[in-house]
């Protein structure tokens, strides 16, 4: 599935490109900055990955790129390009038209999605005779072909039903077909299938990948189950905290991370058959949007930080066939294998500790101490 | 549907009964009608007559038995202070008071429910803060208050209107109505304002919450992602959620404004059923007061059986004979 499509590195024929984003919510104790500086691109037919914490501003991004934020919300800084155009500062009537026809979005809870009074038919039709110019008929029509598209059986009764009659996997395919109805290049899926049952949500990814593939829409899928970005996705993107750390194909991010953070997150995922006694966590919790530590935003978690990320935000960087937002990689030849870095690093943290306990510690990484356990 | 039916209808049954034993049970403890109705110096004879002639020597249970069986047929006494029957006095005076009240709540309607949908699109903007203070205003002035401001105004200093009575009226068999003459009309203005005013407040500030709350839901937000325009989003969708629980409360204000007219009428010399409540209460006349009393309460009962039956015509999810046996 990621045979075809790598980073996407030049700057022209990209679906999606997002440049640079800041998005503030100026609030009565000042400014905070929920996104800081993400750059992202998609290109056509791709299924991108963004996962990270909560909080860590995957959602946000995905509303940014939609132009749905909401006040006292605002893109601060940064340029928004979709298939070409700018799309960031368009106004509201055309940025409307595009949504649903050219972008469209799939949301966390399909139990909360579809307006209870209006039957499923009716949000159906009324999408799609928005974006085209189709007769009610051949909107009906084309509402009963995609309720089939999404596996819904017997369309042509269950129509006529009100969303309080359908399941939450079937509501969440109604969601899928009520996105998918007219065609997007781009499809948003905000945690699909977080809301469903287990059993449930490996059909509904492997019903978006499908459709997807079939109507050519690229997808950028917001989790936070690193299950699904390993079976679906082409790309991923890691954030943290509002920034982006780490970007790379799919296989790259989760065998081989280059970030700390992503080895975290990999790191904690547990594997059936082990038999452990506790799970493997990041230890410490994301930063509130109010206090972001100065340098790179992940250091007072990171085992591996050093006085320059406390005081330097890291820049991307290229590193294998990705890019990463660590200090770890400065000045390293990109093609490094990850784990012999981190090995290296790991051994080089160990004989400093040893000197450090012959002689007695100066007083300054009494202020440090705590990051390095 | 139909056994939900059934089944409040006989709520409305037991509500109905206990009401009238409140009503029934104000013969006697609000002091003795026959000392009300024969003068001071009446034989014992002369009461005896009477309270046979009244029924009042009966058993309790039957009497309570007889005046529910009246009551249900329309037959409420004859009135202490008319002698006149009550329902003829009630059937004189309601047109009055239902006129009144449809005014205030059509203006209820049109002024309220635009002001709060327009205050909730545009919470921000500075006429969504004016009718916001104006709202308190409105909502903490005692009506009384506004109703005398009003006449003070519009009847005093400007002589725009009249400051009380109904004007001239025309009957429509035993319908007297307001709304075919001038007079009649500009009669209805001012108390229609006064009595519509509070239920305005009212309806803004309740379709304001509620729909606030519905535009930040989830199915709102998705049906912006799908590209509907601002109406259909605004009109198609919030607003027929913002109403389910708005109805419900205009259903039982609408009673309340029938039922509380009584200080618009007094204001106003209003000729409705709330005057002669009023006039009842003060030369306690049972019959009138007990009969006002189970009317009011018919009128809220069959509002809320009304508001029911809305509930069930707008709200999908509450209409089982719809739903086919899946996934519920």
């Amino acid at each position: 599935m990621n045979n075809n499509k790598t980073d996407g590195g030049t700057d022209s024929g990209a679906l999606l490109d997002v440049k640079d984003l800041r998005i503030e919510f100026p609030t009565r104790r000042g400014i905070l900055t929920a996104i800081d500086g993400v750059s992202l691109r998609l290109n056509s037919g791709e299924i991108l990955g963004v996962v990270g914490e909560s909080g860590a501003g995957k959602s946000l991004t995905g509303t940014a790129i939609t132009g749905l934020l909401e006040r006292p919300g605002r893109i601060a800084g940064g340029e928004i390009h979709f298939n070409g155009q700018r799309i960031d500062n368009l106004p509201a009537e055309a940025m409307r038209k595009l949504r649903g026809k050219q972008i469209g979005s799939i949301f966390q809870d399909p139990l909360t999605s579809l307006n209870p009074l209006y039957s499923v038919g009716r949000q159906l039709i009324e999408t799609i005779r928005t974006h085209t110019d189709l007769t009610p008929r051949q909107a009906r029509a084309r509402a009963i072909e995609m309720l089939t598209q999404v596996g819904i059986p017997a369309p042509e009764q269950r129509i006529d039903q009100y969303p309080h009659q359908f399941s939450g996997g079937m509501r969440q395919r109604v969601v899928i077909a009520l996105a998918l109805c007219v065609n997007p290049k781009l499809v948003i899926a905000d945690e699909p299938t977080t809301a469903l049952d287990v059993s449930v949500q490996a059909q509904i990814i492997e019903l978006l990948k499908q459709l997807c593939r079939e109507h050519g829409s690229a997808v950028m899928l917001v989790t936070h189950d690193m299950g699904v970005i390993a079976e679906t996705c082409d790309r991923v993107a890691v954030m943290y905290a509002g920034r982006l750390v780490e970007v790379g194909p799919v296989q790259e991010v989760v065998k081989q991370a280059r970030h700390p953070y992503t080895r975290g997150l990999m790191g904690s995922i547990p594997k059936l058959g082990d038999e452990v006694e506790h799970l493997v966590q990041i230890d410490g919790a994301m930063p509130r949007l109010s206090h972001i530590p100065k340098g790179c935003a992940f250091n007072p978690r990171c085992p591996y930080a050093t006085a320059r990320c406390r005081e330097e935000k890291p820049e991307f960087a290229q590193a294998g066939q990705g890019e990463v937002a660590c200090w770890l990689w400065d000045g390293v030849n990109p093609a490094t294998d990850p784990d012999t870095l981190f090995a290296e690093v790991s051994q080089a943290q160990r004989a400093k500790k040893q000197m450090n306990a012959v002689r007695p510690a100066p007083k300054t990484s009494v202020q440090n101490c705590g990051q390095e356990v | 549907m139909l056994s939900f039916l059934i089944r409040r209808l006989g709520q409305s049954m037991l509500v109905m009964l206990a009401v009238a034993l409140l009503a029934f049970s104000m013969f006697r403890f609000v002091g003795d009608p026959v000392t009300n109705m024969l003068s001071q110096d009446a034989s014992v004879e002369e009461r005896e007559q009477l309270r046979d002639s009244l029924g009042l020597s009966e058993p309790l249970y039957v009497q309570f038995s007889t005046f529910v069986v009246q009551a249900a047929q329309g037959d409420f006494g004859i009135s202490y202070r008319n002698q006149r029957p009550v329902s003829e006095l009630i059937a004189e005076r309601m047109p009055a008071t239902l006129e009144l009240v449809a005014v205030a709540f059509i203006i209820s309607l049109l002024v309220g429910v635009p002001m709060g949908v327009y205050s909730a699109l545009k919470s921000h903007s500075w006429l969504s803060h004016v009718f916001q203070t104006l709202s308190l205003v409105g909502i903490s002035l005692p009506t009384f208050v506004t109703g005398i401001l009003l006449i003070l105004t519009f009847s005093v200093t400007l002589n725009w209107l009249p400051s009380f009575g109904r004007g001239e009226v025309v009957n429509i068999g035993w319908w007297s109505t307001g709304l075919l003459t001038a007079s009649g009309l500009k009669s209805l203005i001012l108390p229609g304002i006064m009595l519509g005013l509070f239920q305005v407040t009212l309806i803004m500030r309740l379709v304001r919450a509620e729909m606030m709350e519905v535009l930040r839901t989830d199915y709102i937000r998705f049906a912006r992602a799908r590209g509907l325009s601002n109406r259909a989003v605004n009109f198609g969708h919030a607003l027929k959620n913002t109403l389910m629980p708005v109805i419900t409360i205009i259903g039982l204000q609408l009673g309340a404004m029938i039922a509380f007219a009584i200080i618009t009428e007094t204001v106003f010399q209003w000729p409705g059923m709330g005057f002669l409540f009023i006039q009842a209460v003060s030369f306690v006349d049972i019959p009138v007061m007990s009969a006002y009393l189970l009317l009011v309460s018919l009128i809220f009962v069959v509002i809320n059986i009304i508001v029911d039956m809305l509930y069930f015509l707008l709200d999908p999810r509450l209409c089982a004979d719809r739903g086919t046996a899946n996934s519920h």
